[in-house]
């Protein structure tokens, strides 16, 4: 136990770059993942039939891929297209599109779910499409949205590990370096495990929030 | 000011109304009444657009009821329509469900739209519900906000779908006296209801309407005290003495 604590000393502060990167990545994808999946969701409920069907197969597609493999096709084949980004940028984008299809799919529910006697109401008073959407049903749907959102937020923390594949030195990869060069494997996955769980407990926490809000509704 | 020409509509392969030929004079208050699935409702929804109709002509003060053409807005804004949910935005106090239109879509100044919420409040008997939530209100007071919420608009007309028909039974005299007072008050009113009572003082004609076709229709007192037909004969039996 003591050496635990004497290497925690050591390496923590390491670590803690890692957490940053860990942060900055989850932040950028989880906006990122939000504006678009509101956009796909948006298509998909726009009752427009081509925008429909372009939203339903954008997120078939990314459903239907291994945030692994479009992180690397975003990494290394973009370049081959004159599209060359840091890994960090690479990260931030290619975990966003890969949440923006989970996002959308949370955001098409929470709209769906609204009753249809809100629209038409909205309707009797002239509103268009985006006013209804903007003034009447995305309000409402909120409080549906957040708690499966709030999920959605600790999966990409969690998620955001996979950014090491294309060199981020996120905590994950912070954790693999110093364990590589140390071989204190139990410090520091240790410490890398608990440092995940630190940043996931407000988010539960958050989520129960949600829960209880939306349940008292 | 309401005019319909041989209106046709189906859902699927059912067709539900069968040739609706009416008019709605200004100031004029009309009731419709007709067994449940008889196409009543939809005869409303289809005046302010909430359906397309197949076949015929709908027009709302010579504009004609499109509801694929950006037009439909306009018509919308002269002609409310209040449900039978009353249909209330439960996330925005009474007052706001009020101006809502009125801020929005006709982009009146604040301070404007909000007196006149307030006087319109008034007006239904909530003055002191200004700021609650609808979830918060009974069904007549959420109705009476629902009405308010269309006389906002400043319509030329108002539609209502069953306004009280989702009301417990002592409830719905407070909706009742609302509208009588809008009927005195020269609102052109078309009215789906179930309210023999209402229909007989308030309304100036009735129409009656069953399968989707207008059977018979006349002054209110002789439709409803006198009905010529053998259907409506048995509905207003049916409707007046259930036992």
């Amino acid at each position: 136990m003591q050496k635990f604590f004497h290497d925690a000393v050591e390496f923590v502060p390491i670590l803690l770059q890692g957490v940053w990167l860990t942060i900055v990545v989850t932040v950028g994808s989880l906006l990122l993942s939000t504006v678009l999946g509101l956009v796909w969701a948006l298509m998909r409920v726009s009752g427009i039939r081509i925008l429909v069907w372009l939203s339903a197969a954008l997120i078939n597609v990314i459903r239907g891929i291994p945030i692994i493999v479009l992180l690397f096709y975003i990494y290394f084949v973009m370049p081959d297209f004159g599209i060359a980004l840091s890994a960090l940028q690479a990260a931030i984008i290619g975990l966003g599109i890969a949440y923006s299809a989970y996002q959308a799919e949370n955001f098409r529910a929470g709209i769906e779910a609204i009753d249809k006697g809100q629209i038409e109401a909205a309707q009797t008073i002239g509103m268009g499409w985006w006013l209804t959407m903007r003034r009447v049903v995305l309000p409402q749907a909120v409080r549906i949205i957040l708690p499966p959102y709030g999920n959605i937020m600790i999966m990409m923390l969690k998620d955001s590990s996979q950014a090491s594949t294309i060199t981020v030195a996120e905590l994950a990869l912070q954790g693999k370096l110093i364990a590589s060069s140390t071989f204190k494997n139990t410090s520091v996955f240790t410490l890398v495990a608990l440092m995940y769980l630190t940043m996931s407990i407000p988010l539960i926490l958050l989520v129960r929030h949600f829960e209880n809000k939306a349940n008292r509704k | 000011m309401i005019e319909l020409s041989d209106v046709h509509k189906s859902f699927g392969k059912v067709e539900v109304l069968k040739g609706i030929t009416a008019s709605v004079a200004k100031s004029e208050v009309v009731c419709i009444i007709g067994p449940s699935g008889s196409g009543k409702s939809t005869i409303l929804r289809c005046i302010n657009g909430l359906e397309s109709y197949d076949r015929g002509e709908i027009s709302v003060e010579g504009a004609r009821v499109d509801n694929n053409d950006r037009s439909i807005v306009a018509i919308r804004t002269q002609v409310s329509m209040v449900f039978q949910r009353f249909n209330l935005f439960p996330h925005r106090t009474a007052l706001e469900n009020v101006i809502e239109g009125p801020l929005y879509v006709k982009k009146e100044p604040r301070e404007q739209a909000i007196a006149r919420g307030r006087a319109l409040l008034a007006q239904v008997g909530l003055a002191d519900k200004a700021e609650v939530h609808p979830p918060k209100l009974s069904g007549g007071q959420q109705q009476r906000v629902a009405i308010a919420r269309a006389l906002a608009m400043q319509p030329k007309a108002i539609l209502f779908d069953e306004p009280t028909s989702a009301l417990d039974p002592e409830l719905v005299g407070e909706v009742l006296s609302v509208m009588r007072k809008l009927a005195d008050d020269g609102m052109t009113m078309v009215v789906v209801t179930h309210e023999m009572g209402f229909a007989r003082d308030v309304a100036d004609r009735v129409l009656f309407i069953d399968g989707g076709v207008i059977v018979e229709q006349g002054a209110a007192k002789s439709v409803l005290n006198q009905p010529q037909h053998p259907r409506t004969q048995d509905f207003l039996r049916r409707v007046l003495h259930p036992l």
